[in-house]
């Protein structure tokens, strides 16, 4: 009963301060522009099986790849084990389950074995982190802290294993009657020697530290660059459908267009000009012209790398990096709304544009797309880029003079160069083809 | 052997004669006005010519697609292009279209949709493959026998659009020994002229992304780097020289590769 009430206890108290971090990441979403409809759920569907359940894009990087879906196919089968525990503590109830029979028992025997594959796949983890020299771990973006975080959050799940698998040995040498199966802490528990009384305490010991650190751990995440546990596979769901390289239509300017080219028509929009919304400005120079996709992707970046390790920009020694950009968002997010949740004309004089990203990343991308390709959980950085290019075009003049140039080409001859419209079929003079007679 | 002159119709002159085409060769501003890029608008005609495709240009009513506008992030000038070439498409009521630029088959096929341009567009290394698989046109290689040949994806055909296929069956088609560098199809790297790179310096760096896709492929000792896209046409042959390789290597386009095959 005691326990039970602790429990309870426990569970408000780590719910109240979840939903708090949650409330304010709802709150961060609604102060920014609609990205697209999330629509054609078949096809939503079929991404999260595909990239979420079956892990195909973080595989293309097939050796680690695949030891992290190991680590994630695990955590799935430990969340049953989870589930109950969370019951039983609620209700006061001993393996509510059990009556699953043998799914009980495979859930078990999966949980048990993956709790010992997960925590020496997470020392693996550990080791190449701390002493091997993997490139994409590093970078200018990436500072102390972003690496001491990475390995707090490796060493708790190290900690949640350890204690899943003590848990289960305590079981097994303190009970009689054994419900489910447990192939890895059978043997180990065979092994050992210790009182009934002992082993029952480490029992009560682990599952009680278990379920303190998956609270801990879940109320750690909203502020971790592992929050990825929670935002992947959400993340995949609202993917982006449209292929890679379509780039975002303006629909304000293109009820500007209109005007300017049928000047007939301007009546017309004037009468229905009222209802429209106020355009802010053209582009994105601060996170709130931004998407509640960009906050979304960056809350879900795990600083992985993968993008950056394939950017040409970057891997031919350009600024650019993909996965500061994404993680910039973030950052400025976390800098800023608390003040825009409260007034939503604040500003504190700094902005997305320069004080994080400088122009000089944003014109190194070739929106080649390999980034978008690469990111195991389909964040979709070039949109941040092509926002700020936008804003630096359209607002502030300020592009590259010879993309100016290229501009007033067009607006003249219809071609990014020099050349006149009355040229452009010279390429197909004299010409001629032999043919077989 | 007969020699053919060829004169290119535009979709005004048909009409004028009261005639329609069943596809519009959307040339794009590269295949137009760029001297490398002209050779592969001249060598897709032949191709056109040679299956008696019915096809027609816009000629001087065709103006830039704006994709370069765009990516620079200069949306109404971008909108301003598209919907010009939409009102002349329109005009001339054009369904299926044929290009050689990956970046107006994206535009065009994703892009122009949105500002009431809709049709059905198809990316020259697709039409060509068409051509093969259906008989049309037939290739009986004796040029290529021997030669190593690699292919470099597009981002805007591959990445962008999906289509990695294509290209390499018309290559298959081939007696030629066709080798993949080690990034391909979706993990290839970039040549380093999309999103308006083609038409600004590089930002600086340790060096130019070309040079690094041209030792990729410099990797595979080609006799010939294909590719089939008028920007990393550009680019690869600035690397091929760069590199100083241009006795040894050519840059060709898949039309192109096919023109010399026929021998047409």
């Amino acid at each position: 009963m005691i326990k039970q009430i602790a429990f309870i206890i426990v569970t408000l108290l780590a719910a109240a301060v979840f939903a708090y971090s949650v409330s304010i990441i709802v709150k961060n979403v609604k102060l920014l522009k609609k990205a697209y409809p999330i629509n054609q759920h078949s096809k939503r569907f079929k991404l999260l099986l595909e990239i979420g359940l079956g892990q195909n894009k973080i595989m293309r990087l097939p050796i680690i790849g695949f030891l992290h879906a190991l680590v994630f196919w695990g955590f799935l089968m430990i969340l049953f084990g989870s589930a109950e525990m969370m019951i039983d503590g609620l209700l006061g109830t001993e393996r509510i389950l059990t009556f699953l029979g043998p799914v009980y028992d495979i859930f078990m025997a999966m949980g048990d074995i993956s709790a010992y594959v997960i925590g020496i796949l997470i020392i693996i983890f550990l080791f190449r982190r701390i002493f091997l020299h993997i490139k994409r771990f590093g970078g200018v973006e990436m500072t102390h802290k972003n690496h001491v975080d990475a390995n707090f959050a490796l060493s708790l799940i190290l900690l949640l294993m350890v204690s899943l698998a003590t848990m289960n040995i305590g079981y097994i040498k303190s009970t009689d009657a054994i419900e489910g199966i447990y192939p890895i802490s059978s043997i180990i528990a065979n092994m050992l020697s210790g009182s009934h009384e002992t082993m029952h305490i480490m029992y009560e010991a682990s599952w009680w530290t278990h379920i303190v650190l998956i609270f801990f751990f879940a109320n750690y995440l909203p502020y971790s660059k592992h929050f990825h546990v929670f935002m992947s596979l959400p993340n995949v769901y609202i993917s982006r459908l449209t292929p890679y390289t379509q780039m975002t239509n303006m629909d304000s300017v293109t009820t500007e267009v209109k005007l300017m080219m049928d000047p007939n028509q301007a009546f017309a929009a004037q009468a229905e000009g009222e209802e429209e919304e106020e355009i802010a400005r053209f582009g994105m120079k601060d996170v709130e012209d931004g998407t509640w996709k960009m906050y979304l992707d960056s809350l879900t970046c795990t600083q992985c790398g993968r993008c950056t390790s394939v950017c040409p920009a970057n891997q031919t020694g350009k600024l650019l990096s993909p996965r500061k950009v994404v993680k910039n968002f973030r950052e400025r997010m976390n800098e800023k709304t608390p003040g825009l949740r409260k007034d939503k004309s604040y500003d504190d004089n700094k902005s997305l544009l320069n004080d994080y990203i400088t122009p000089e990343e944003l014109w190194a991308c070739t929106t080649c797309n390999a980034c978008v390709q690469e990111c195991p959980v389909n964040i979709d950085h070039p949109p941040i880029i092509l926002e700020m290019r936008r804003y630096i075009f359209m607002e502030e003049s300020a592009a590259p003079s010879l993309l100016n140039s290229m501009s007033t080409n067009i607006e003249n001859n219809g071609a990014p160069w020099q050349y006149p419209p009355t040229d452009r079929l010279k390429w197909a003079d004299d010409l001629s083809i032999n043919i077989n007679e | 052997m007969a020699v053919k002159n060829i004169k290119v119709r535009t979709m005004a002159e048909l009409t004028a004669e009261g005639k329609k085409a069943e596809y519009l060769f959307w040339v794009g501003s590269a295949g137009s006005y760029d001297d490398r890029a002209k050779k592969i608008s001249r060598a897709f005609v032949k191709i056109l010519e040679y299956c008696y495709i019915d096809y027609a240009v816009l000629g001087e009513e065709e103006t830039d697609t704006g994709d370069s506008a765009k990516r620079a992030g200069n949306e109404f000038l971008f909108q301003m292009q598209a919907m010009q070439n939409i009102e002349t498409m329109n005009m001339y009521e054009v369904k299926k279209i044929i290009t050689c630029d990956p970046h107006d088959y994206n535009t065009i096929k994703n892009e122009y949709p949105e500002l009431g341009g809709n049709y059905e567009i198809t990316h020259h290394t697709q039409f060509i493959n068409e051509l093969i698989k259906t008989g049309k046109l037939k290739v009986d290689d004796k040029i290529f026998t021997g030669k190593t040949i690699t292919f470099h994806d597009p981002c805007y055909l591959g990445r962008g659009n999906g289509e990695y296929d294509a290209p390499r069956n018309v290559l298959n088609s081939l007696n030629g020994n066709i080798v993949e560098m080690h990034r391909n199809k979706s993990r290839a790297l970039c040549c380093g002229a999309g999103g308006a790179q083609m038409f600004k310096e590089a930002e600086k760096g340790d060096m130019e992304v070309f040079e690094l896709r041209t030792m990729d492929a410099i990797e595979v000792k080609p006799d010939i780097i294909a590719t089939a896209c008028p920007f990393c046409m550009t680019m690869l042959t600035d690397g091929v020289k760069l590199k100083e390789k241009e006795d040894s290597i050519r840059v060709l386009d898949i039309a192109e590769i096919i023109v010399e095959s026929l021998g047409i």
